[in-house]
């Protein structure tokens, strides 16, 4: 397979600091344009929200990180996103592996119907894990700090959940396989606030290890969980583009450009 | 939808002049028989499916009835018995069962995996353009009546198995010809009651698959399938539930006679095929021959109807999940 | 709570040149599937496509027809026969048909004053007596044709060979016969047409009626539970079971009724029930669970607004569902008759049951006519031996599907010009 480039951890990564970045990202639905020369660089180990008004394509953009936006039949992009010092949208690249290591976590919980610990074990199986399957289950649990509300049920389905603690599953069926960056989108908009507070701490601890990117529209939550925030807007044609990108306290509190203050200020839509 | 809230406001008697505004100050309660009339012949629309049943029940229950009063004839023998032969008396009705689990065995030999791989190559596969021509093609095609399908079994799929296995092995009526034919009768029933239920599965739960770099093979098998797995089964009972009952294909081409036989290449005479010869014949009404396809079409019935009751759970088990 | 394991990172996943071969595994076996799963679509489509073809086949193909007499040699003063004068025809007739035979001919309608045409026909029936010696398939005839002329030749040396298509005008319009190559399905047809007149009439109202009742005025009862799981269980119950609830309840047990006695209108000959009535009414019966079923979703697919807004005027539950959802849900109640309807015009096993007579070459004439059905004639040629009947089954076969085919697109045109109106 030519997808190999993507797997040489030995070699050493150029920009340290840079997870994933786009370069110069067009996606087009069609013949409609949802994102617009989109420059974006996530940094490693770091929580970045992708805010802006609804349907300024900020879920677009999250979902080029990992190719899902593939499975709309009629997507094309255009453009680079940079992974590991490769374009993983280059002919070569397995969107399989790409997704392998750039994980995603949905809207709306979206657990298997199935158990919980298959929920868990189902990932790890079809990407070739040969280790305890029981132990890496137990320790993704904790990682979500969901082990203790389960442990006594692991067989019983996952839709048995509530949603919190679904969308809780969803986050340790994703970092069972140990992606390096895991994409979000909206995680907590369909909890309930005390379900949303736990998914943000959880982001939070997890940011230790992991790289997240987080699209939201909520901005309090975008200014508490944060670390680097990218707002985006779309023009007249509705294609969505990136306005401005820095870290989160400087963007909310002195933003550079007059389009971001007027939406952080709430006097835009 | 029965309460009265529509009977507050009375009926415009005359658009023109004021008396019937006047008369809207009064919110009493009528009594408007005409409606009531009307709900109580709907009802009995309704009800005509429940005297159907019953009908069935009674008609089969009372000729089995006297089936099993005639002399020498005994339940015990009837399920235990390997001979049916009515001139001598002897009704046990095992040969044209097994006849009936032969067809319908061949029938879900076909029609399993094909029906099943069509589902999942539409459903998950196949782009939007190729499924919606194949989904009505194979819609129409279920459609085909069966007694086309019985002259096929004979004029194309027993010639064929006599060719492959040869002649001296391959009688002209048998049912493995009968069972493969009826294979492709319910292979569009399969087929499109499990693409229903594959399509129903959310794409949020194929995009979360994906996401944690699943394959499309991967996703299809380990998630979408045993997500539908209800549905889908439910579609593989109500296809067995046919294939059991499905009459003239067996009546064609299985055999005309009934036979304790496990050779499929031999003529063996299903409940169904067994019941049509009877009835097609020129036998008296009154005779036992006569009453015995009531006590064939009551376990028949009985099958059938067990089957598609299970069916039906399945069905609601799934729509619990997803609808 | 240990929230933070240490060695989160080490896990026991291929990476490098393990994760490349893993994934290139995963594709093969996904290629491998993909390619077994169209596979098993195309071999469907094929199996259900042979179908189709042997129809087809079975219905023309090349005949070895022998005459009685060559019809050249009938020919006067170079005059082949077809283009023979009127008297000429009868002379033909006089000289080679016995006297009795003529006498015969002449009582049902003098020859003088048939038409050139009819004694033309006479002289081919009476005179030249064509036979057909062996019949072909289509494919046989168009891939063996060397081999046809060879068998032609050798065992029918007096034999014609012509192409014949056995689904022909005449086959339409024909009564039944035990000569396979005259046969038509004429009694068939007008069975199978008076039956399903009989179906749609009972089966309509009450089907429509039934699904108004469950979908607007029923509530969540014990008895309406009842009623709802039992139309889906009857839904699935086979046919030939409503065969023998016809047979005990319609043909036997309302024999004054359904042979037409109490009305003192059926056919004395056959006084009993086995009529096109009872065929009807039992048909009916069959297809009743896919009415109400269809027009259930019909009249649920009328949106609530447009009840609210009637009731809202003043107008009884029964005057908003007479003018406004009935009228809404017509198309796509009309549409899930027909498809019931073309059900019902294929149901073999049932009429069998009910004891359709399979030998009639007198046109039905009403409900309590004796009858046969188009379905029954394919049944009752395909049982016999001879290959000829093949051919008229495949032929009748051919018809049917043809008939069903145009049920079909009334129903599909029915479905989107109705979805059209809907988007407006």
């Amino acid at each position: 397979m030519t997808g190999s480039a993507v797997c040489q951890t030995s070699r050493p990564i150029p920009d340290a600091g840079c997870a994933i970045e786009a370069r110069s990202l067009h996606v087009y639905y069609g013949i409609f344009r949802a994102l617009k020369d989109v420059d974006l660089q996530i940094e490693r180990q770091k929580i970045t929200a992708i805010i802006g008004p609804s349907g300024c394509g900020k879920s677009t953009m999250l979902r080029s990180f990992n190719r899902m936006n593939e499975l709309v039949p009629s997507c094309r992009t255009e453009g680079k996103v940079m992974f590991r010092n490769r374009n993983i949208y280059d002919s070569g690249v397995d969107p399989v592996e790409v997704r392998r290591r750039i994980g995603m976590v949905f809207q709306r919980p979206n657990p298997f119907p199935k158990s919980i610990y298959e929920n868990i074990a189902w990932g790890a199986r079809i990407n070739g894990y040969r280790g305890h399957l029981d132990e890496l289950v137990e320790e993704s649990l904790r990682l979500a700090a969901l082990w203790e509300d389960v442990r006594d049920k692991l067989q019983q389905s996952a839709l048995a959940l509530s949603g919190g603690q679904q969308q809780r599953l969803c986050i340790a069926r994703a970092i069972a396989i140990r992606p390096e960056i895991i994409l979000m989108d909206e995680p907590a908009s369909a909890l309930d606030p005390i379900a949303t507070l736990k998914i943000e701490e959880l982001m939070r601890e997890l940011a230790e290890r992991y790289t997240f990117v987080v699209v939201t529209h909520n901005m309090q939550q975008a200014a508490r969980v944060s670390h680097q925030t990218a707002f985006f807007m779309m023009d007249a044609d509705r294609a969505g583009y990136l306005v401005e990108q820095g870290p989160t306290r400087d963007l909310f509190t002195n933003p550079r450009d007059r389009r971001t203050e007027d939406y952080i200020t709430g006097r835009f839509g | 939808m029965t309460g009265g809230s529509e009977d507050l406001a009375p009926r415009a008697r005359s658009a023109t002049g004021g008396r019937f505004l006047q008369q809207s100050h009064d919110l009493r309660k009528r009594p408007r028989p005409g409606d009531m009339l009307v709900q109580g012949l709907l009802f009995f629309c309704g009800a005509v499916s429940i005297l159907t049943t019953l009908g069935i029940v009674y008609v089969l229950g009372r000729e089995s009835l006297l089936f099993f009063t005639h002399k020498g004839v005994s339940l015990l023998e009837f399920f235990t018995s390997t001979t049916w032969q009515p001139s001598i008396g002897k009704f046990g009705v095992w040969p044209l069962v097994t006849a009936t689990l032969m067809t319908t065995g061949f029938a879900m030999l076909i029609a399993l995996p094909l029906g099943l791989a069509v589902a999942v190559y539409l459903s998950e596969y196949a782009s939007a353009r190729a499924r919606n021509i194949l989904k009505p093609v194979l819609e129409i095609l279920a459609g085909i009546p069966t007694v086309v399908y019985g002259y096929f079994a004979l004029s194309f799929m027993t010639p064929l198995l006599r060719s492959i296995f040869g002649r001296d092995v391959v009688s002209i009526y048998n049912t493995a010809s009968a069972g493969l034919v009826m294979g492709i009768l319910i292979l569009p029933l399969i087929s499109s009651m499990s693409e229903d239920a594959l399509s129903a599965i959310p794409r949020s739960l194929r995009e979360a698959s994906y996401a944690l770099g699943a394959t499309r093979l991967e996703t299809a098998v380990q998630v979408v399938l045993p997500a539908a797995l209800s549905g889908v089964t439910a579609a593989v009972i109500v296809a067995l539930s046919r294939a059991i009952g499905e009459t003239m294909i067996a009546a064609l081409a299985a055999g005309a006679g009934p036979a304790f036989t496990i050779n499929p290449f031999r003529p063996a005479e299903t409940m169904t095929g067994h019941m049509v010869r009877i009835s097609s014949g020129d036998i008296s009404y009154d005779s036992m021959d006569y009453d015995s396809i009531f006590a064939i079409g009551s376990l028949l019935f009985v099958l059938t109807l067990t089957l598609n009751v299970v069916s039906r759970r399945f069905v609601a088990r799934f729509r619990e999940v997803y609808e | 709570m240990n929230r933070c394991p240490s060695a989160v990172s080490s896990i026991n996943l291929p990476e490098g040149d393990d994760l490349r071969d893993f994934i290139a595994g995963r594709h093969a076996r996904g290629r491998l599937w993909s390619t077994a799963l169209l596979a098993s679509t195309i071999l469907a489509v094929i199996a259900l496509t042979a179908l189709l073809v042997n129809i087809v086949d079975g219905a023309s193909g090349f005949v070895a027809i022998e005459n009685a007499v060559d019809p050249q040699s009938l020919s006067v003063d170079g005059i082949a026969l077809q283009d023979l004068e009127s008297e000429t025809l009868i002379q033909i007739i006089g000289s080679h048909v016995s006297a009795a035979v003529v006498r015969r001919l002449e009582s049902e309608q003098p020859l003088a004053k048939r038409s050139r045409q009819d004694l033309y026909e006479l002289v081919i029936e009476r005179v030249v007596k064509p036979e057909v010696k062996q019949g072909w398939t289509l494919s046989e005839s168009i891939f063996g044709r060397e081999e046809i002329q060879v068998v032609v030749a050798e065992q029918y040396p007096k034999a014609q060979l012509v192409f014949r298509s056995w689904l022909s005008l005449d086959f339409l319009t024909s009564p039944q016969s035990s000569v396979p190559e005259r046969a038509g399905v004429r009694t068939a047809l007008l069975g199978t047409l008076w039956t399903l007149l009989i179906t749609i009439a009972l089966a309509f109202p009450l089907g429509v009626g039934a699904a108004v009742y469950l979908e607007e005025y029923a509530g969540d009862t014990f008895l309406n539970r009842i009623i709802r799981t039992n139309i889906n269980n009857l839904a699935g119950v086979p046919s030939i079971i409503y065969g023998l609830l016809g047979l005990a309840i319609f043909v036997r047990s309302c024999a004054p009724i359904t042979s037409g006695a109490a009305f003192g209108r059926g056919d004395p000959t056959t006084a009993n029930g086995r009529t096109i009535l009872s065929a009807g009414l039992t048909l009916a019966l069959l297809v009743l669970p896919l009415i109400i079923i269809n027009a259930q979703e019909a009249v649920r697919s009328v949106p609530r607004s447009l009840r609210y807004g009637s009731l809202s005027l003043g107008a009884t539950q029964w005057q908003t569902i007479r003018s406004h959802v009935l009228p809404q849900a017509l198309p796509g109640i009309l549409t899930g008759t027909i498809l019931a309807m073309s059900r019902a015009i294929g149901e073999t096993a049932p009429l069998v049951v009910v004891g359709a007579t399979t030998y009639i070459v007198i046109d039905p004439s009403g409900p309590f006519s004796k009858f046969t059905t188009l379905p029954m004639q394919i049944y009752q040629w395909t049982a016999r031996p001879q290959a000829d009947f093949r051919r008229i089954a495949a032929a009748a076969s051919l018809l049917l599907l043809v008939l069903l085919l145009a049920m079909n697109a009334t129903a599909i045109v029915l479905r989107n010009h109705h979805s059209q109106k809907g988007c407006l």
